[in-house]
Protein backbone atom coordinates (compact mmCIF):
# COMPACT_ATOMS: atom_id res chain seq x y z
CA UNK A 1 0.00 0.00 0.00
CA UNK A 2 1.30 3.45 -0.85
CA UNK A 3 2.17 5.69 2.07
CA UNK A 4 0.33 9.00 2.39
CA UNK A 5 3.46 11.05 3.01
CA UNK A 6 3.62 14.37 1.19
CA UNK A 7 6.60 14.34 -1.10
CA UNK A 8 7.61 17.33 -3.22
CA UNK A 9 7.35 16.28 -6.87
CA UNK A 10 7.28 17.85 -10.29
CA UNK A 11 4.43 20.44 -10.40
CA UNK A 12 1.24 19.24 -12.09
CA UNK A 13 1.44 22.14 -14.52
CA UNK A 14 4.46 20.47 -16.08
CA UNK A 15 2.60 17.20 -16.65
CA UNK A 16 3.47 16.16 -20.20
CA UNK A 17 0.43 15.40 -22.32
CA UNK A 18 0.25 13.54 -25.60
CA UNK A 19 -3.33 14.03 -26.79
CA UNK A 20 -4.82 13.94 -30.28
CA UNK A 21 -5.41 17.68 -30.32
CA UNK A 22 -2.44 18.77 -28.20
CA UNK A 23 1.05 17.72 -27.20
CA UNK A 24 2.95 19.51 -24.45
CA UNK A 25 2.77 20.54 -20.78
CA UNK A 26 -0.56 20.91 -18.98
CA UNK A 27 -0.17 24.64 -18.23
CA UNK A 28 0.37 25.44 -21.92
CA UNK A 29 -2.86 23.58 -22.72
CA UNK A 30 -4.75 25.70 -20.18
CA UNK A 31 -3.21 28.92 -21.56
CA UNK A 32 -4.18 28.01 -25.13
CA UNK A 33 -7.73 27.18 -24.04
CA UNK A 34 -8.12 30.46 -22.15
CA UNK A 35 -6.84 32.38 -25.19
CA UNK A 36 -9.38 30.45 -27.28
CA UNK A 37 -6.60 29.18 -29.54
CA UNK A 38 -7.79 25.63 -28.91
CA UNK A 39 -11.34 24.28 -29.15
CA UNK A 40 -12.33 22.85 -25.72
CA UNK A 41 -14.54 20.28 -27.45
CA UNK A 42 -11.44 18.72 -29.01
CA UNK A 43 -9.68 18.12 -25.68
CA UNK A 44 -10.11 14.65 -24.24
CA UNK A 45 -10.15 15.34 -20.48
CA UNK A 46 -10.33 11.63 -19.67
CA UNK A 47 -6.94 11.22 -21.41
CA UNK A 48 -5.46 13.99 -19.21
CA UNK A 49 -6.75 12.25 -16.07
CA UNK A 50 -5.32 8.97 -17.36
CA UNK A 51 -1.90 10.59 -17.96
CA UNK A 52 -1.89 11.94 -14.40
CA UNK A 53 -2.99 8.64 -12.88
CA UNK A 54 -0.29 6.82 -14.87
CA UNK A 55 2.29 9.24 -13.53
CA UNK A 56 1.03 8.64 -10.00
CA UNK A 57 1.20 4.88 -10.53
CA UNK A 58 4.87 5.14 -11.53
CA UNK A 59 5.68 6.34 -8.01
CA UNK A 60 5.41 4.44 -4.75
CA UNK A 61 4.33 7.47 -2.75
CA UNK A 62 1.25 9.64 -3.17
CA UNK A 63 1.96 13.32 -3.68
CA UNK A 64 -1.08 14.87 -1.98
CA UNK A 65 -0.11 18.40 -2.99
CA UNK A 66 0.10 17.42 -6.66
CA UNK A 67 -3.21 15.51 -6.45
CA UNK A 68 -4.97 18.56 -4.98
CA UNK A 69 -3.49 20.88 -7.57
CA UNK A 70 -4.47 18.49 -10.35
CA UNK A 71 -8.06 18.27 -9.07
CA UNK A 72 -8.37 22.06 -9.03
CA UNK A 73 -6.93 22.45 -12.52
CA UNK A 74 -8.83 19.60 -14.14
CA UNK A 75 -12.14 20.72 -12.60
CA UNK A 76 -11.49 24.24 -13.94
CA UNK A 77 -10.85 22.67 -17.33
CA UNK A 78 -14.08 20.68 -17.11
CA UNK A 79 -16.07 23.79 -16.21
CA UNK A 80 -14.46 25.69 -19.09
CA UNK A 81 -15.32 22.90 -21.52
CA UNK A 82 -18.90 22.64 -20.23
CA UNK A 83 -19.44 26.41 -20.47
CA UNK A 84 -18.08 26.63 -24.01
CA UNK A 85 -20.01 23.55 -25.16
CA UNK A 86 -23.36 25.05 -24.20
CA UNK A 87 -24.27 28.42 -25.72
CA UNK A 88 -24.72 31.35 -23.38
CA UNK A 89 -28.44 32.16 -23.66
CA UNK A 90 -28.14 35.54 -21.94
CA UNK A 91 -25.50 36.58 -24.50
CA UNK A 92 -27.80 35.37 -27.27
CA UNK A 93 -30.57 37.63 -26.02
CA UNK A 94 -28.16 40.56 -25.63
CA UNK A 95 -27.23 40.28 -29.29
CA UNK A 96 -30.87 40.78 -30.36
CA UNK A 97 -32.68 44.06 -31.02
CA UNK A 98 -35.10 45.09 -28.18
CA UNK A 99 -38.14 44.14 -30.29
CA UNK A 100 -36.61 40.77 -31.24
CA UNK A 101 -35.52 40.15 -27.66
CA UNK A 102 -39.06 40.84 -26.42
CA UNK A 103 -40.43 38.39 -28.99
CA UNK A 104 -37.89 35.73 -28.08
CA UNK A 105 -38.58 36.24 -24.38
CA UNK A 106 -42.33 36.11 -24.99
CA UNK A 107 -41.92 32.90 -26.98
CA UNK A 108 -39.95 31.31 -24.14
CA UNK A 109 -42.39 32.51 -21.52
CA UNK A 110 -45.31 31.17 -23.55
CA UNK A 111 -43.51 27.85 -23.90
CA UNK A 112 -42.94 27.67 -20.15
CA UNK A 113 -46.53 28.74 -19.42
CA UNK A 114 -47.85 25.93 -21.63
CA UNK A 115 -45.69 23.44 -19.78
CA UNK A 116 -46.90 24.84 -16.48
CA UNK A 117 -50.49 24.43 -17.63
CA UNK A 118 -49.68 20.91 -18.77
CA UNK A 119 -48.30 20.20 -15.29
CA UNK A 120 -51.56 21.49 -13.79
CA UNK A 121 -53.51 19.24 -16.18
CA UNK A 122 -51.36 16.27 -15.10
CA UNK A 123 -51.88 17.07 -11.40
CA UNK A 124 -55.66 17.27 -11.92
CA UNK A 125 -55.61 14.06 -13.93
CA UNK A 126 -53.67 12.35 -11.14
CA UNK A 127 -56.14 13.57 -8.54
CA UNK A 128 -59.01 12.28 -10.70
CA UNK A 129 -57.37 8.88 -10.99
CA UNK A 130 -56.87 8.42 -7.25
CA UNK A 131 -59.64 5.80 -7.14
CA UNK A 132 -58.02 3.77 -9.93
CA UNK A 133 -56.02 0.91 -8.42
CA UNK A 134 -54.04 -1.61 -10.40
CA UNK A 135 -51.36 -4.16 -9.78
CA UNK A 136 -47.79 -2.93 -9.84
CA UNK A 137 -44.41 -4.27 -8.96
CA UNK A 138 -41.98 -6.70 -10.44
CA UNK A 139 -43.52 -8.88 -13.11
CA UNK A 140 -44.13 -12.40 -11.84
CA UNK A 141 -43.70 -13.59 -15.41
CA UNK A 142 -41.77 -12.01 -18.23
CA UNK A 143 -43.05 -11.83 -21.77
CA UNK A 144 -41.55 -14.46 -24.03
CA UNK A 145 -38.70 -12.98 -26.01
CA UNK A 146 -39.51 -12.93 -29.68
CA UNK A 147 -37.73 -15.81 -31.38
CA UNK A 148 -38.43 -15.64 -35.06
CA UNK A 149 -36.18 -17.77 -37.23
CA UNK A 150 -36.26 -17.78 -40.98
CA UNK A 151 -37.37 -21.14 -42.45
CA UNK A 152 -34.37 -23.47 -42.48
CA UNK A 153 -33.46 -26.25 -44.95
CA UNK A 154 -32.36 -29.46 -43.14
CA UNK A 155 -30.15 -30.37 -46.12
CA UNK A 156 -28.19 -27.15 -45.66
CA UNK A 157 -27.52 -28.20 -42.06
CA UNK A 158 -26.34 -31.64 -43.24
CA UNK A 159 -23.95 -30.00 -45.72
CA UNK A 160 -22.60 -27.70 -43.02
CA UNK A 161 -22.06 -30.63 -40.63
CA UNK A 162 -20.36 -32.70 -43.33
CA UNK A 163 -17.95 -29.87 -44.02
CA UNK A 164 -17.10 -29.82 -40.31
CA UNK A 165 -16.67 -33.62 -40.15
CA UNK A 166 -13.87 -33.71 -42.78
CA UNK A 167 -10.53 -34.35 -41.01
CA UNK A 168 -8.18 -31.42 -41.32
CA UNK A 169 -5.08 -31.86 -43.55
CA UNK A 170 -1.94 -33.02 -41.74
CA UNK A 171 0.25 -30.19 -40.59
CA UNK A 172 3.51 -30.07 -42.52
CA UNK A 173 6.69 -29.63 -40.50
CA UNK A 174 8.89 -29.46 -43.56
CA UNK A 175 9.61 -25.79 -42.95
CA UNK A 176 11.21 -26.50 -39.61
CA UNK A 177 14.99 -26.41 -40.01
CA UNK A 178 15.88 -28.14 -36.72
CA UNK A 179 17.27 -31.59 -37.48
CA UNK A 180 18.70 -34.06 -34.96
CA UNK A 181 21.41 -36.43 -36.26
CA UNK A 182 21.17 -39.93 -34.69
CA UNK A 183 23.16 -40.52 -31.50
CA UNK A 184 24.42 -43.79 -33.00
CA UNK A 185 26.32 -41.83 -35.60
CA UNK A 186 28.49 -40.24 -32.88
CA UNK A 187 28.74 -43.48 -30.90
CA UNK A 188 30.33 -45.16 -33.92
CA UNK A 189 32.52 -42.18 -34.60
CA UNK A 190 33.88 -42.01 -31.02
CA UNK A 191 34.42 -45.78 -30.85
CA UNK A 192 36.38 -45.67 -34.09
CA UNK A 193 38.42 -42.79 -32.77
CA UNK A 194 39.22 -44.58 -29.51
CA UNK A 195 40.31 -47.63 -31.40
CA UNK A 196 42.97 -45.49 -33.11
CA UNK A 197 43.86 -43.14 -30.21
CA UNK A 198 43.86 -43.68 -26.46
CA UNK A 199 42.90 -40.11 -25.56
CA UNK A 200 41.23 -37.22 -27.37
CA UNK A 201 39.60 -33.88 -26.52
CA UNK A 202 35.84 -33.55 -27.00
CA UNK A 203 36.04 -29.87 -27.99
CA UNK A 204 38.57 -30.58 -30.70
CA UNK A 205 36.44 -33.34 -32.19
CA UNK A 206 33.18 -31.39 -32.33
CA UNK A 207 34.66 -28.08 -33.46
CA UNK A 208 32.96 -26.93 -36.63
CA UNK A 209 29.69 -28.80 -35.89
CA UNK A 210 26.38 -27.02 -35.28
CA UNK A 211 25.09 -26.54 -31.71
CA UNK A 212 22.48 -29.28 -32.20
CA UNK A 213 25.14 -31.70 -33.50
CA UNK A 214 27.42 -30.82 -30.57
CA UNK A 215 24.54 -31.57 -28.13
CA UNK A 216 23.89 -34.94 -29.78
CA UNK A 217 27.63 -35.72 -29.69
CA UNK A 218 27.65 -34.94 -25.95
CA UNK A 219 24.71 -37.32 -25.46
CA UNK A 220 26.69 -40.01 -27.27
CA UNK A 221 29.59 -39.31 -24.89
CA UNK A 222 27.32 -39.82 -21.88
CA UNK A 223 26.03 -43.07 -23.41
CA UNK A 224 29.60 -44.40 -23.76
CA UNK A 225 30.38 -43.36 -20.19
CA UNK A 226 27.22 -45.05 -18.94
CA UNK A 227 28.22 -48.27 -20.75
CA UNK A 228 31.64 -48.14 -19.11
CA UNK A 229 33.46 -47.86 -22.44
CA UNK A 230 35.19 -44.54 -21.71
CA UNK A 231 36.43 -42.37 -18.88
CA UNK A 232 35.92 -38.62 -18.77
CA UNK A 233 37.98 -35.95 -17.11
CA UNK A 234 37.95 -32.17 -16.96
CA UNK A 235 40.67 -30.13 -15.25
CA UNK A 236 38.38 -27.22 -14.32
CA UNK A 237 34.89 -25.97 -15.14
CA UNK A 238 34.70 -25.06 -18.85
CA UNK A 239 38.10 -26.63 -19.47
CA UNK A 240 38.32 -29.12 -22.39
CA UNK A 241 36.71 -32.51 -21.71
CA UNK A 242 39.23 -35.29 -22.09
CA UNK A 243 38.06 -38.72 -23.23
CA UNK A 244 40.11 -41.85 -22.76
CA UNK A 245 39.64 -45.60 -23.11
CA UNK A 246 38.57 -47.14 -19.80
CA UNK A 247 41.60 -49.48 -19.46
CA UNK A 248 43.98 -46.48 -19.62
CA UNK A 249 42.05 -44.38 -17.17
CA UNK A 250 42.34 -46.52 -14.02
CA UNK A 251 45.25 -44.51 -12.75
CA UNK A 252 43.57 -41.11 -13.10
CA UNK A 253 40.69 -39.64 -11.10
CA UNK A 254 37.55 -38.85 -13.06
CA UNK A 255 35.38 -36.01 -12.06
CA UNK A 256 31.88 -35.58 -13.33
CA UNK A 257 31.97 -31.83 -13.35
CA UNK A 258 31.32 -30.99 -16.95
CA UNK A 259 29.44 -28.39 -18.82
CA UNK B 1 -90.92 -38.64 -16.07
CA UNK B 2 -90.84 -35.04 -17.32
CA UNK B 3 -87.78 -34.03 -19.23
CA UNK B 4 -86.70 -30.42 -19.25
CA UNK B 5 -85.51 -28.93 -22.49
CA UNK B 6 -82.95 -26.21 -22.12
CA UNK B 7 -81.70 -23.95 -24.90
CA UNK B 8 -78.04 -23.26 -24.33
CA UNK B 9 -76.88 -20.29 -26.36
CA UNK B 10 -73.08 -19.90 -26.29
CA UNK B 11 -71.13 -17.12 -27.93
CA UNK B 12 -68.60 -18.59 -30.42
CA UNK B 13 -66.00 -16.18 -29.02
CA UNK B 14 -66.43 -17.34 -25.42
CA UNK B 15 -63.44 -19.68 -25.53
CA UNK B 16 -61.19 -16.99 -26.99
CA UNK B 17 -62.50 -14.43 -24.46
CA UNK B 18 -61.66 -16.79 -21.59
CA UNK B 19 -58.11 -17.24 -22.97
CA UNK B 20 -57.64 -13.47 -23.32
CA UNK B 21 -58.97 -13.02 -19.78
CA UNK B 22 -56.43 -15.56 -18.51
CA UNK B 23 -53.57 -13.80 -20.30
CA UNK B 24 -54.56 -10.43 -18.81
CA UNK B 25 -54.66 -11.95 -15.33
CA UNK B 26 -51.16 -13.35 -15.73
CA UNK B 27 -49.69 -10.13 -17.20
CA UNK B 28 -48.39 -7.44 -14.87
CA UNK B 29 -48.45 -4.71 -17.53
CA UNK B 30 -50.93 -3.87 -20.30
CA UNK B 31 -50.99 -6.27 -23.26
CA UNK B 32 -51.54 -4.96 -26.77
CA UNK B 33 -53.91 -6.53 -29.30
CA UNK B 34 -50.85 -7.70 -31.25
CA UNK B 35 -49.44 -9.49 -28.19
CA UNK B 36 -52.80 -11.09 -27.40
CA UNK B 37 -53.20 -12.16 -31.04
CA UNK B 38 -49.78 -13.79 -31.02
CA UNK B 39 -50.42 -15.61 -27.74
CA UNK B 40 -53.86 -16.88 -28.73
CA UNK B 41 -52.79 -17.64 -32.31
CA UNK B 42 -56.07 -16.14 -33.43
CA UNK B 43 -57.29 -13.36 -35.67
CA UNK B 44 -56.74 -9.70 -34.48
CA UNK B 45 -60.34 -8.77 -35.25
CA UNK B 46 -61.66 -11.72 -33.24
CA UNK B 47 -59.33 -10.76 -30.37
CA UNK B 48 -60.71 -7.21 -30.41
CA UNK B 49 -64.26 -8.58 -30.37
CA UNK B 50 -63.32 -10.85 -27.46
CA UNK B 51 -61.88 -7.81 -25.67
CA UNK B 52 -65.21 -6.06 -26.25
CA UNK B 53 -67.01 -8.97 -24.57
CA UNK B 54 -64.61 -8.80 -21.65
CA UNK B 55 -64.99 -5.03 -21.31
CA UNK B 56 -68.70 -5.55 -21.00
CA UNK B 57 -68.30 -8.35 -18.49
CA UNK B 58 -65.57 -6.56 -16.45
CA UNK B 59 -67.02 -3.09 -16.14
CA UNK B 60 -67.82 -0.73 -13.28
CA UNK B 61 -70.71 -1.84 -11.05
CA UNK B 62 -70.76 -5.28 -12.73
CA UNK B 63 -67.47 -6.61 -11.39
CA UNK B 64 -64.79 -5.83 -8.82
CA UNK B 65 -62.29 -6.07 -11.65
CA UNK B 66 -62.49 -3.64 -14.58
CA UNK B 67 -60.87 -4.07 -17.97
CA UNK B 68 -59.42 -0.78 -19.25
CA UNK B 69 -57.53 0.34 -22.31
CA UNK B 70 -54.40 2.06 -21.06
CA UNK B 71 -50.76 2.61 -22.12
CA UNK B 72 -51.38 1.27 -25.63
CA UNK B 73 -52.80 -1.99 -24.32
CA UNK B 74 -55.40 -3.65 -22.14
CA UNK B 75 -55.12 -4.36 -18.42
CA UNK B 76 -57.27 -5.20 -15.43
CA UNK B 77 -57.65 -2.79 -12.52
CA UNK B 78 -59.81 -2.65 -9.39
CA UNK B 79 -63.27 -1.11 -9.74
CA UNK B 80 -63.55 2.44 -8.47
CA UNK B 81 -66.10 1.45 -5.82
CA UNK B 82 -63.39 -0.69 -4.21
CA UNK B 83 -60.87 2.17 -4.09
CA UNK B 84 -61.47 3.01 -0.41
CA UNK B 85 -60.75 -0.58 0.60
CA UNK B 86 -57.66 -0.61 -1.64
CA UNK B 87 -56.44 2.64 -0.07
CA UNK B 88 -56.74 1.11 3.42
CA UNK B 89 -54.52 -1.80 2.42
CA UNK B 90 -52.10 -0.33 -0.12
CA UNK B 91 -50.25 2.89 -0.79
CA UNK B 92 -49.19 4.61 -4.00
CA UNK B 93 -45.42 5.25 -3.80
CA UNK B 94 -45.16 6.40 -7.41
CA UNK B 95 -47.42 9.42 -7.05
CA UNK B 96 -46.71 10.17 -3.38
CA UNK B 97 -44.96 13.53 -2.89
CA UNK B 98 -44.75 14.36 -6.59
CA UNK B 99 -43.60 18.01 -6.44
CA UNK B 100 -44.63 20.87 -8.72
CA UNK B 101 -41.09 20.87 -10.21
CA UNK B 102 -41.39 17.14 -10.93
CA UNK B 103 -44.81 17.61 -12.58
CA UNK B 104 -43.48 20.44 -14.78
CA UNK B 105 -40.46 18.32 -15.73
CA UNK B 106 -42.78 15.40 -16.47
CA UNK B 107 -44.90 17.64 -18.69
CA UNK B 108 -41.83 18.80 -20.65
CA UNK B 109 -40.62 15.21 -21.14
CA UNK B 110 -44.11 13.98 -22.07
CA UNK B 111 -44.64 16.67 -24.71
CA UNK B 112 -41.10 17.23 -26.02
CA UNK B 113 -39.41 13.91 -25.21
CA UNK B 114 -37.00 12.48 -25.77
CA UNK B 115 -35.28 15.53 -24.30
CA UNK B 116 -32.27 16.20 -22.08
CA UNK B 117 -31.90 17.85 -18.68
CA UNK B 118 -30.39 21.04 -20.22
CA UNK B 119 -33.48 21.29 -22.47
CA UNK B 120 -35.80 20.91 -19.48
CA UNK B 121 -33.73 23.50 -17.58
CA UNK B 122 -33.89 25.90 -20.55
CA UNK B 123 -37.69 25.77 -20.60
CA UNK B 124 -38.22 25.89 -16.84
CA UNK B 125 -35.37 28.36 -16.18
CA UNK B 126 -33.99 26.32 -13.27
CA UNK B 127 -31.87 23.18 -12.98
CA UNK B 128 -33.86 19.98 -13.41
CA UNK B 129 -31.36 17.50 -11.99
CA UNK B 130 -33.20 16.46 -8.83
CA UNK B 131 -36.64 16.45 -10.53
CA UNK B 132 -35.33 14.21 -13.32
CA UNK B 133 -33.63 11.89 -10.80
CA UNK B 134 -36.86 11.62 -8.80
CA UNK B 135 -38.93 10.82 -11.91
CA UNK B 136 -36.41 8.18 -13.04
CA UNK B 137 -36.50 6.62 -9.58
CA UNK B 138 -40.29 6.46 -9.68
CA UNK B 139 -40.17 4.82 -13.10
CA UNK B 140 -42.19 7.58 -14.79
CA UNK B 141 -39.36 8.52 -17.20
CA UNK B 142 -36.37 6.57 -18.48
CA UNK B 143 -33.21 7.17 -20.48
CA UNK B 144 -33.61 7.25 -24.26
CA UNK B 145 -30.12 7.66 -25.76
CA UNK B 146 -27.91 10.73 -25.87
CA UNK B 147 -27.81 13.96 -27.82
CA UNK B 148 -25.43 13.92 -30.78
CA UNK B 149 -22.10 15.75 -30.64
CA UNK B 150 -19.33 15.85 -28.02
CA UNK B 151 -20.50 15.50 -24.41
CA UNK B 152 -24.02 14.67 -25.60
CA UNK B 153 -26.46 14.86 -22.67
CA UNK B 154 -28.66 11.89 -21.75
CA UNK B 155 -32.18 12.19 -23.18
CA UNK B 156 -35.33 11.03 -21.37
CA UNK B 157 -38.81 9.96 -22.37
CA UNK B 158 -41.91 8.89 -20.47
CA UNK B 159 -42.49 5.20 -19.74
CA UNK B 160 -45.63 3.05 -20.22
CA UNK B 161 -45.97 3.27 -16.42
CA UNK B 162 -46.49 7.04 -16.77
CA UNK B 163 -49.43 6.42 -19.13
CA UNK B 164 -50.83 3.80 -16.78
CA UNK B 165 -50.53 5.92 -13.63
CA UNK B 166 -52.20 8.88 -15.36
CA UNK B 167 -54.81 6.64 -16.99
CA UNK B 168 -53.84 7.58 -20.55
CA UNK B 169 -54.61 5.28 -23.46
CA UNK B 170 -51.43 6.64 -25.05
CA UNK B 171 -49.41 9.89 -25.20
CA UNK B 172 -51.83 11.04 -27.89
CA UNK B 173 -54.46 11.33 -25.14
CA UNK B 174 -52.60 14.35 -23.68
CA UNK B 175 -54.32 17.67 -24.45
CA UNK B 176 -52.90 19.60 -27.40
CA UNK B 177 -50.09 21.92 -26.35
CA UNK B 178 -51.60 24.80 -28.34
CA UNK B 179 -54.75 24.54 -26.21
CA UNK B 180 -52.74 25.09 -23.03
CA UNK B 181 -51.38 28.35 -21.62
CA UNK B 182 -51.47 31.86 -22.93
CA UNK B 183 -50.77 33.00 -26.45
CA UNK B 184 -47.20 34.27 -26.97
CA UNK B 185 -48.64 37.34 -28.74
CA UNK B 186 -50.49 38.35 -25.55
CA UNK B 187 -47.33 37.86 -23.47
CA UNK B 188 -45.27 39.91 -25.94
CA UNK B 189 -47.77 42.79 -25.75
CA UNK B 190 -47.71 42.65 -21.96
CA UNK B 191 -43.89 42.69 -21.97
CA UNK B 192 -43.84 45.72 -24.25
CA UNK B 193 -46.40 47.45 -22.02
CA UNK B 194 -44.22 46.87 -18.96
CA UNK B 195 -41.12 48.06 -20.84
CA UNK B 196 -42.79 51.28 -22.07
CA UNK B 197 -44.20 51.99 -18.58
CA UNK B 198 -40.67 51.73 -17.13
CA UNK B 199 -39.21 53.95 -19.84
CA UNK B 200 -41.75 56.69 -19.16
Amino acid sequence: MASLRTVPQTPVRELDLDLEAFEGPFDLLLTLLLREELEPGEIDIAAIVLAFVERLAERDEIDLEACGEFLVLVSALLELKARLLFPDEAAELDALEPEEAAEELARRLAEYRRMKEAAVWLAERLAGERDRWFRLGPAPLALQPERRLAPQDPNALVTALRALAVPPPAVSLSHMALRFPPVSQFLERFRALLSRRRVFDFDGEVAGLSRVEQAVAFLALLELRKGGEIALSQGAPFAPIRISRIDDERTTTWTARSA
Amino acid sequence: MDSTLRLIATNPLDHLARTVEALLVVASSPLSVAELTEATEDDPERVETALGLLRERFSERRSGIVLEEVASGFAFRASREASAACARLFERPIERGLSQAALETLAVVAYLGPCSRPEVARIRGVAADSAVASLVERGLISEAGRESGPGGAVRYRTTPLFERVFGLESLAALPRLDDLGADSEQIRERLLEVASARAS
